[in-house]
């Protein structure tokens, strides 16, 4: 497993215009596969627009105590991007004017941005409904200026959405690295303790299942069933959803894909999956995603491949809801990722 | 695989069995589908049955399928190896069963 980000290893694959080139050539090119903006124009979809905004994402930084072997954000703790608490001033303008009704924070780790408590205490202020930490969990337990996070959690009242690749710790420690298993029941025990994730608490505790290999996640409620069991059973531990999330084709996972020959496969799987209901709710359509040096994106793939918006508003300084809301929503190959089976989102499937 | 007796792509092209009957073809996947749905028994539990009986009848498409099927819903590679062992259990019992009958037919013919 490796312990350093695609960038820090200087790999072909952290450069973002190597990435679009693999998954707009080879299968798609040859014409084996149809195009993602093909596919949907089929269905009167292109360009795909957004519908209502309901939701702001911000990434306050790609450094991350973890080095997850399909994390999209090729996050890790060689990376130095990191929101400052200027840029974070100007997202918290955007927050108290704008229509959305879901704050989403995210990273790497985004705890591990000097500046989170600071930004979630001006945030809670804003009055927005469900204000999302992405939390690794493990985070909670790497360091002691971190212990009381599960504190803090409950007092701005955020709602905690942390990743979960399996029940079991060999799966989990093979994908996310070893002792990640141990730790993160350990962290999910205390969120528990402070009245996370309780049948009938407030306190939202939500896991994200993704896979942990070439393969697409299988029915959600069935997943969220046996993990409900099996953590219920083994450690006493409770959470309200689970959330399944299909892998997108980009940065590490990419990586992976292809040194492990399984590239082709996983993109023939995707397109067979591909599911035209899904198109409607991809998370594009009613998000914005900041990244950490505040230029805007319509989703955090998008981020990750450099792909700002089509809009002449393109940075959280120029924030114009209207202007933005008009554009059209730039896609690609690893689309198919969104729309494949039940579709796939932050939050889990979409139909 | 050119020279080879299975290519892992045609597992994809299974569907295609219905072009050349299709009544019939359909009537299968109808029946196929229904089966692996969620019953009494739940789809987790036919995918590991699935599995075994896949390695019994030595079908290698049925056990790429069902191996993949089998991580997709979470099961683990332990899960799925006892279910080999399984199917393999019943398997050599049912060859060993037999060694009944040549017991009785030696018994038979000899003084
Ligand atoms: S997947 Fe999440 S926890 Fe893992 S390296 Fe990426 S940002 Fe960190
Ligand atoms: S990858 Fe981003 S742009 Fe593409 S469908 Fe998914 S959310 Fe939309």
């Amino acid at each position: 497993m490796a312990t350093k980000s695609l960038k820090a290893r200087h790999l072909e694959l952290a450069d973002h215009n190597r990435q679009l080139e693999i998954l707009n050539g080879g299968l798609f090119e040859e014409g084996e596969l149809p195009y993602f903006k093909d596919k949907i124009a089929e269905i009167g979809e292109f360009p795909l627009k957004p519908r209502n905004l309901e939701i702001l994402q911000i990434n306050v930084g790609y450094m991350c105590n973890q080095v997850c072997e399909h994390c999209h954000v090729d996050a890790g703790p060689d990376r130095k991007e990191i929101m400052t608490r200027e840029t974070m001033e100007l997202c918290l303008e955007v927050i108290r004017n704008t229509g959305a009704h879901t704050l989403d924070l995210t990273g790497g780790a985004p705890e591990m941005n000097p500046d989170f408590r600071w930004f979630v205490e001006e945030a809670s202020k804003a009055g927005i409904k469900d204000f999302i930490v992405r939390s690794n969990l493990t985070i909670i337990r790497a360091n002691k200026k971190y212990h009381d996070l599960p504190q803090f959690f409950k007092k701005h009242n955020i709602h905690v959405v942390s990743s979960m690749p399996h029940y079991t710790k060999g799966k989990t420690d093979k994908q996310r690295g070893d002792g990640v298993f141990d730790k993160s029941i350990k962290a999910l025990q205390e969120l528990n303790a402070v009245g996370y994730g309780m049948p009938d608490s407030p306190l939202r505790l939500d896991l994200v299942y993704n896979p942990s290999g070439a393969f697409l996640p299988s029915d959600q409620a069935a997943m969220e069933r046996d993990f409900k069991k099996a953590l219920k059973e083994d450690f006493d531990i409770s959470f309200h959803n689970l959330f399944a999330i299909t892998n997108l084709p980009i940065s590490r996972f990419l990586d992976y894909l292809i040194a492990s020959e399984n590239y082709d496969d996983y993109m023939i799987s995707l397109v067979d999956a591909y599911n035209p209901s899904a198109v409607q709710n991809v998370m594009c359509t009613n998000t914005i995603s900041v990244s950490w040096d505040g230029w805007l994106y319509d989703c955090d793939f998008n981020q990750m491949l450099d792909l700002k918006v089509a809009s002449k508003v393109q940075h959280i300084r120029e924030y114009n809801e209207d202007i933005l809301q008009n554009r059209n929503i730039i896609i690609s190959q690893h689309c198919y990722g969104c729309t494949a089976g039940a579709g796939s989102s932050c939050q889990g499937v979409v139909t | 695989m050119a020279n080879s007796y299975y290519d892992p792509s045609d597992l994809r092209k299974f569907g295609n069995i219905t072009e050349w009957s299709e009544e019939l073809g359909t009537k299968f996947f109808d029946y196929y589908n229904k089966v692996f749905e969620e019953g009494a028994l739940s789809a987790r539990e036919k995918s590991l049955i699935a599995l075994a009986v896949s390695h019994v009848v030595k079908c290698p498409y049925c056990i790429d399928a069902y191996t993949k099927d089998g991580l997709q819903r979470g099961i683990t590679k332990e899960e799925m190896m006892e279910a080999v062992h399984a199917g393999a259990a019943i398997e050599s019992g049912a060859t060993l069963v037999h060694g009944v009958q040549m017991m009785n037919k030696y018994n038979k013919l000899s003084m």
